[in-house]
């Protein structure tokens, strides 16, 4: 890194996602950073753009059985399960903690139904210390035979209004990758009223012990995430935001300032550290000394000059 | 609680066995605060593949911030840490987890079993520190070959316990298992710790549960981050749902494990 004269003023990393403004764009993805608490002896929370929480429910989820985790080539695989505290506990026992942190807290939510959605927004619409919303529409539609939301446009659209309806606060929608054309249903849930996309979430995967000839989940089937997926999400973030006017904020591997310049470039507002913060938890941090760094060495003032500045012949 | 991230220095490396190693790291921060039964998770090299950290309990820790990791290689993270050399550094986070209770009340019985030795000797030596009694009955050491039990039993002998071994080849000690030499300790003790395999920790629990004998297991599981975040590390508890053995252990009262789920 080159030294920073005096004389080089400290650029604008500020970004707008809805009416909510963030410090700067770089965020912690949901079921990667637990509820803040557990990073703050390692981070300084008070330096990121955003802390999205683990995925909350109406219900506490126990998640699935082990093993939940396997590491593949350069990522990870995860069934989870979403397991989590519940909407109730999450407000008693997980938020007071986090409204001493300056930065903006942003819940994502998730169900089995439409109305699990409206239930949830509506909890959340008037509480305390939550500055968005972020709805994972990746699970699976419980009364349409198990159908995740996020794979049928008219099964987005419906969640995203029915959350849209709910609630005043910034509603951020979280794509899933496992589709054929996601601009479709970025489209669909753009014009339902959204006022920012979030994507990617993790793309379905399997991996099998060929020893015992079972699967490493005992899942079978569970999610990738990691820098394996970085080429697939940026694809996805720079396909979507060309036909969306709402933030897209990019998600997918990424680990350096590097891979975050790449979403910013390909028309990402802001971008979420996932995976990352397991392996190098200061990895927010980087990445914003980064970004800034990038930006005084081009004399460049404002992040704004980066964002979508893609350059194709 | 808390834990630290530190770029930590190779001490030494030693390398017991084959595939066994042991690396004296310098992380005062992490060594100051640790307890035993906790670990650390440690990135091996600096690329993206392998990815996530490795766990690995604390085997020593000294006053100058010295901490050991003693392990064996059987896969890429571990192949990569093996080859750490001295004057390199390696990440290490930690302390983390909730290590061993240690109960001082009466007579104690530590049972290894292959690289779950690893955190008993610094637990050996915290109770001898704290004012345990020497007359303790025998550590149980177990492993594949001799050659990986050698030194090990030689330093616990050097604190003052006596040590009783087995081994897979009966190269050293009982041939057999490490939990055969078990039957004849349960009316002597009060409180066993046991770290090592599965099977092995399941058999103790069972013997101790018969006995009546308060017992103490460090389990093992997949881990992304060690820090309670990913909810990735868990097993099923005996009052029903799942614990986090990064957060919630890795030290729990046998009585917690569902050993049959
Ligand atoms: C709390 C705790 C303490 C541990 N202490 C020790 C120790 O003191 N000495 C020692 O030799 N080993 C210890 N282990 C096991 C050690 O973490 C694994 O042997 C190591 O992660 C294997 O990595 P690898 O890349 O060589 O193997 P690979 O099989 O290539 O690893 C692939 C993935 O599986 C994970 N994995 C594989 N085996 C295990 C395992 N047994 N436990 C947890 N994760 C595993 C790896 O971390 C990695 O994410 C401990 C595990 C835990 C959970
Ligand atoms: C262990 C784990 C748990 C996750 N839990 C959630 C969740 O609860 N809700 C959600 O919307 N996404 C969840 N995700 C997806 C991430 O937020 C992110 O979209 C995905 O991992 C891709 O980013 P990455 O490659 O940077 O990790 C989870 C991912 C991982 C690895
Ligand atoms: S290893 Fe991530 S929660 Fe335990």
């Amino acid at each position: 890194m080159e030294p920073v004269t005096s004389a080089t003023p400290t650029p604008d990393l500020r970004v707008r996602i809805g009416g909510l403004t963030l410090r700067n764009p770089v965020c912690t993805a949901s079921g990667t950073f637990g509820y803040g608490r557990e990073f703050a002896s390692l981070v300084d929370l008070n330096r990121l753009g955003a802390i999205i929480v683990k995925g909350i429910s109406l219900l506490p989820r126990p998640g699935n059985p082990p093993p939940r985790i396997f590491e593949t080539a350069c990522g990870m695989l995860n069934a989870i399960g979403l397991e989590n505290v519940g909407v109730e506990r999450f407000i008693s026992e997980k938020l007071p903690w986090l409204r001493q942190v300056t930065t903006p807290v942003i819940v994502n939510i998730l169900g089995d139904s439409i109305d699990d959605y409206a239930r949830l927004a509506g909890r959340l619409a008037t509480v305390e210390g939550i500055s968005a919303l972020e709805v994972n529409i990746s699970c699976p539609n419980v009364k349409k035979g198990g159908v995740a939301f996020g794979t049928v446009p008219e099964m987005a659209a419906a969640v995203t209004t029915a959350v849209r309806q709910a609630t005043a606060l910034p509603v951020i929608v979280k794509l899933s990758p496992n589709v054929t054309d996601i601009t479709v249903i970025a489209r669909a849930v753009a014009d339902a009223g959204a006022d920012g996309l979030s994507l990617i979430n993790t793309l379905l995967g399997m991996a099998i012990d060929v020893r015992t000839r079972r699967p490493r989940l005992a899942n079978v089937v569970g999610g990738l995430s990691g820098p394996a997926i970085k080429p697939v999400a940026l694809r996805m973030v720079w396909q979507v935001a060309k036909v969306v006017s709402i933030p897209v904020i990019g998600i997918g591997g990424i680990t350096t300032s590097e891979d975050a310049l790449e979403f910013l470039v390909a028309g990402a507002t802001a971008i979420q550290v996932g995976t990352a913060n397991f392996y190098q938890p200061t990895a927010t941090e980087e990445i914003v000394d980064g970004l800034t760094a990038y930006l005084q060495e081009r004399e460049l003032t404002s992040i704004g000059q980066v964002i979508g500045s893609l350059q194709v012949d | 609680m808390s834990e630290f991230q530190e770029k930590s220095p190779v001490l030494t490396r030693e390398q017991l066995t084959a595939d066994v190693v042991r690396l004296t790291l310098h992380c005062p921060r992490i060594a100051a605060a640790a307890k035993p039964g906790q670990f650390v998770m440690v990135r091996a090299g600096e690329t993206l593949d392998p990815l996530l950290r490795r766990p690995f309990s604390i085997h020593k820790v000294t006053a100058e911030g010295g901490l050991a990791v003693l392990f064996k290689v059987i896969g890429k993270g571990t192949r990569l840490l093996a080859t750490a050399a001295p004057g390199s550094s390696l990440d290490v986070i930690g302390p983390l987890g909730r290590g061993f209770y240690p109960d001082k009340t009466g007579p104690h019985c530590l049972i290894g079993g292959g690289m779950g030795i690893a955190p008993l000797y610094f637990l050996a030596h915290q109770l001898l520190a704290a004012g345990s009694s020497h007359a303790n009955p025998p550590v149980l050491l177990g492993a594949q070959t001799q050659a990986e039990l050698m030194l090990l039993a030689q330093e616990f002998t050097e604190l003052g316990y006596p040590v009783l071994t087995a081994t897979d080849d009966g190269s050293l000690g009982h041939q057999g298992f490490v939990t055969d030499l078990l039957d004849a300790l349960l009316t002597e003790v009060r409180q066993v710790y046991v770290c090592g395999p599965l099977p092995m920790m399941r058999t103790v629990a069972a013997k101790c549960r018969g006995a009546g004998v308060a017992c103490q297991v460090s389990l093992e599981t997949h881990m992304a981050c060690g820090l309670g975040a990913c909810l990735g590390c868990t097993f099923p508890a005996s009052s029903g749902g799942y614990r986090h053995v990064c957060k919630d252990g890795p030290v729990f009262s046998a009585e917690e494990v569902a050993w049959s789920r």
